[in-house]
């Protein structure tokens, strides 16, 4: 069997494989990925709700609780233990966690995502111009 | 194997209405509004309809109405921009610009020169809400039109809808006309893009407080609800002579005004 071409065939090969694994031989000499180490707050040790629920679904949480709030005058929050929170980012979530750069930025910056809360809601560290 | 197609097309037919009831089995499980573990706090004072009756023999002057606007304004972190593109939940304006409708020649120029308090009316049939593409602005179950400022998209339609001037659109980032070491963290700002307008204090009124400019008034802001014939609002309703704006339009605005 003879290969047409065989050379620039082979060369375009290589050069395919190349850029497509360029992602697995640029970082093998890296570090290996690491938890991003966020601050918890030193006062209060429990959240409304378990960190593993907090962890996976604090934004669909917030959707809810914006929803409650505005649309429904709904403020009080009933957590899965029966304990009562007022529904807020900036007078009940950000009254813990009183450091959004230590804390939200953290995991946010990490995964590379950026959600708007800040546009409009003011962080406990205040505003700087 | 013995399957006959009589056979396959039993087992198909079946295993399609199972997918079927288990998804809408899901869908109305997660959507199961009546279980959401959210509820009114206790100290929200509940109405059917809030409103306000605003005393212009007392609030008739800007000197009267500029400290109402600055405890609004200040409440609720809105930019004072030097520009037409200010940004206003309270304002106050001349008899004339207010009452379109009240024509009548030779007035008592008391009352003619009077300034008059204005901020949205929160109509009972709000044009804004017809209008708004994206449901950003609603009507409560208490009659206060008010804003999911995470919904707007700016198009603006609420402001060509609303024919009493009561929304502001921030053409630019608010935050930059802002004292940022004064700002009131318990609220948030806006941000560039949205329309912003007063809310009748739907935040105070959650934690049992009247509205700030009606607080801020002294006696001559009535706030109440206009379906209970023993409230605030009504009560002076039954005592004086008002008028609303544009009555003419329909849109039923729940500020009244005593002459």
């Amino acid at each position: 069997m003879k290969l047409y071409n065989g050379g620039s065939i082979l060369t375009g090969l290589v050069i395919f494989l190349g850029l497509v694994t360029f992602p697995l031989w640029f970082n093998a000499g890296s570090k290996a990925y690491s938890q991003p180490e966020v601050k918890l707050p030193a006062k209060e040790k429990e959240c409304i709700e378990s960190k593993e629920f907090m962890r996976k679904e604090h934004m669909q949480l917030l959707n809810e609780w914006r929803d409650w709030a505005l649309r429904e005058g709904k403020r009080t929050f009933v957590n899965s233990k029966g304990k009562e929170y007022t529904i807020s980012l900036q007078n009940t979530c950000m009254k813990c966690h009183d450091n959004k750069a230590e804390f939200c930025d953290k995991c946010h910056n990490d995964q590379a995502v950026s959600p708007y809360c800040w546009d409009c809601h003011i962080q406990p560290e205040g505003l700087k111009k | 194997m013995n399957e006959s197609r009589r056979h396959f097309l039993k087992f198909a037919g079946l295993t399609a209405a199972g997918l079927v009831a288990a998804s809408a089995g899901g869908v109305l499980a997660s959507s199961g509004g009546g279980g959401a573990p959210a509820k009114a706090n206790k100290e929200t004072l509940h109405a059917t309809q809030w409103g306000m009756v605003i005393d212009t023999r007392k609030l008739s002057t800007d000197e009267a109405i500029a400290p109402l606007a600055a405890a609004c304004h200040a409440l609720h972190n809105v930019p004072n921009i030097p520009s037409k593109q200010n940004i206003k939940w309270l304002w106050s304006s001349s008899m004339e610009e207010a009452f379109p409708d009240f024509p009548n020649k030779y007035q008592s120029p008391e009352v003619e020169h009077r300034r008059v308090m204005l901020l949205c009316n929160h109509c009972e049939q709000p044009p804004c809400v017809r209008v708004c593409p994206t449901q950003a602005t609603y009507k409560r179950a208490d009659g206060i039109v008010t804003m999911d400022y995470h919904r707007c998209i700016g198009c603006r339609y609420c402001m060509a809808a609303c024919p009493f001037g009561a929304r502001s659109f921030n053409f630019g980032e608010p935050r930059e006309y802002l004292d940022l070491t004064k700002l009131n963290k318990e609220y948030p700002t806006r941000m560039r893009g949205v329309v912003e307008k007063c809310t009748f204090c739907v935040e105070r009124l959650e934690v049992g407080k009247q509205p700030a400019c009606a607080e801020a008034s002294g006696g001559a802001i009535a706030f109440g609800d206009l379906s209970d014939p023993e409230s605030p609002a009504r009560k002076a309703l039954r005592e004086n002579y008002t008028i609303r704006r544009k009555p003419s339009l329909g849109t039923e605005p729940s500020v009244y005004y005593i002459i």
